[in-house]
């Protein structure tokens, strides 16, 4: 890209929290790298354009879209076609967009549940009239319409073809920059690619690491680990073993178990199967019944603990829904 | 650096899998539960190869995968066939002890354990999984537990796991509706 003809960056934010848009602000100053290279043509948080301008670009004529957020709803699941097709290059980025995160851990829920969870249950609620979100609602002016709220949130590449992912919950500023190096130096690696490591948290985790026997699986409330040794070793699920490395391991570096933030890594299908295949092996038992305690008493939640942040790109990818 | 998993899962065409695909729904009333077994090549699948010399009958549902150790079996595999149409997933091997890999079947022993547990949370009945240690002398033993395995599946009824994907055909209708709400709002031509 010459300095004379800047690219055209879009970035754009479904089901999400919203630290990924501030994540594209921790590249610090270079910031105004990325602005000198790029006209930032559509970002909703920070640029006034609006949905129009988008639809009345030509096809293809967004060289980079940044997309953060799994896809929850018609209104995402048009806009990540609509991006899409303006854009060369898509970038599915951080964990949301990449294997649904959080939001997608409600995919242990339906849409009825999460309304009456939402707009019910909650002692904060206060809803005698039992008002929830509708898609239509007539009112003396018309029509009003509110997207569709989908039973499951899919990822981004469940929904339309991705180029590239960029994984992490959110994802590290020096990984931001290495993507946006990359794609401006025209050194991308082949279409589909995780921009990224190709190894695991193990391998960037400074901790001691001898052969590992567990007999009990400790919550992170009930231990104060040693410094040194290896957080699995000392019985705390840490999914450092199943995660992609790319973080510098901050959580274990502050004696904290790794949650798996930066998804599978390279070559897995399924991020909580490797980790149930990892854990499994460790356990300290050879008797059914034992194993069966160990793991009942020290994993409360299965899903929640082997699926944190790829609930939705699993190979499940929701729970099965009440007949 | 390589393909991210379920890049394609949306756009492979709507149906069954290959592997599953003997059985199209529609084609007969009757509930044909399709299992993928995965045997191990030391004991389990030498009993299967037993089964067939001796000529013992056992249920057809059955898709065998000889796999070399039961510990090869990664709970992806047995997600992964969930996910693509099975309706039981059955491992065999090698009894305790007496594994070829010295111990690697106390390792399907304690993932078969927490996959249960997992798959149970997901709503899937912890009984379509099941471990069977069959060794190669036992294949009697090994066409008895298929065929109980899935007359126990014909109890529990059809899985169909890709329907939970489904959003009761509302998806194409809400797109729709959306272009035209645009086309309304913003003067843009749909």
């Amino acid at each position: 890209m010459s300095e004379t003809k800047k690219g055209k960056l879009a970035l754009y934010w479904a089901a999400s929290c919203g630290g990924c848009e501030i994540a594209v602000l921790a590249i610090n100053e270079k910031i105004l790298d990325v602005a000198a290279l790029f006209d930032i043509v559509f970002w909703p948080v920070a640029v006034d354009a609006k949905v129009r301008d988008v639809e009345k670009m030509p096809d293809a004529s967004i060289d980079v879209c940044l997309f953060n957020g799994g896809i929850r709803t018609s209104e995402q699941e048009y806009m990540a076609q609509l991006l899409r097709r303006k854009s060369k290059v898509l970038v599915a980025f951080g964990s949301c967009a990449h294997e649904g995160c959080i939001p997608g851990l409600a995919n242990g829920n339906n849409r009825r549940q999460i309304f009456d969870t939402a707009y019910r249950e909650t002692p904060s609620t206060e809803n005698p009239e039992n008002i929830e979100p509708q898609p239509k609602s007539q009112v003396a002016e018309g029509t009003l319409h509110l997207p569709v709220f989908y039973n499951t949130v899919r990822t981004l590449n469940q929904t339309v073809p991705v180029d590239y992912y960029l994984p992490g919950c959110p994802p590290e500023a020096d990984r931001i920059w290495d993507a946006i190096t990359a794609i401006v130096e025209a050194k991308l690696p082949p279409p589909g690619s995780v921009i990224g490591a190709d190894t695991t948290v193990c391998q960037e985790c400074p901790r001691k690491r001898n052969e590992k026997k567990i007999k009990k699986f400790y919550r992170t409330w009930e231990i104060i680990p040693d410094e040194e040794t290896c957080l699995l070793e000392q019985g705390i699920l840490c999914c450092g073993i199943a995660t992609r490395a790319g973080c510098g391991a901050r959580c274990p570096g502050v004696n904290s178990p790794c949650i798996g933030c930066y998804g599978a890594n390279e070559g897995a299908q399924d991020f909580g199967a490797r980790l149930m295949t990892a854990l499994a092996s460790v356990i300290d038992s050879d008797d059914p019944q034992e194993i069966d305690r160990i793991i009942r008493e020290g994993i409360p939640d299965p899903v929640g603990s082997f699926y944190r942040f790829s609930l939705a790109a699993s190979q499940l990818r929701r729970r099965r829904l009440p007949v | 650096m390589s393909e991210t998993p379920n890049a394609q899962a949306d756009s492979a065409p709507e149906g069954d899998s290959p592997i599953f695909s003997a059985q199209k729904s529609g084609q007969s009333s009757e509930y044909k539960p399709r299992v993928a077994a995965f045997l191990c090549n030391w004991c389990s699948y030498t009993a299967s190869d037993l089964a067939g010399t001796a000529r013992i009958h056992y249920s057809p549902n059955v898709r065998i995968i000889r796999v070399m150790c039961s510990g090869r079996v990664d709970p992806t595999f047995v997600l992964k066939s969930f996910a693509l149409g099975a309706d039981g997933v059955l491992i065999a091997g090698c009894h305790p002890g007496d594994c070829h890999y010295i111990d690697q079947n106390y390792k399907t022993m304690r993932r078969y354990t927490m996959l249960r547990y997992f798959v149970e949370q997901m709503g899937i009945e912890p009984d379509r999984l099941r471990l069977v240690w069959a060794s190669a002398a036992e294949g009697q033993y090994l066409a008895d537990s298929i065929t109980g395995f899935v007359e126990d599946l014909k109890k529990l009824g059809p899985l169909n796991w890709k329907a939970n994907w489904e959003e009761n055909g509302e998806r194409a209708k809400a797109l729709e509706d959306i272009v035209h709400e645009h086309a309304e709002a913003m003067e843009v031509q749909p």
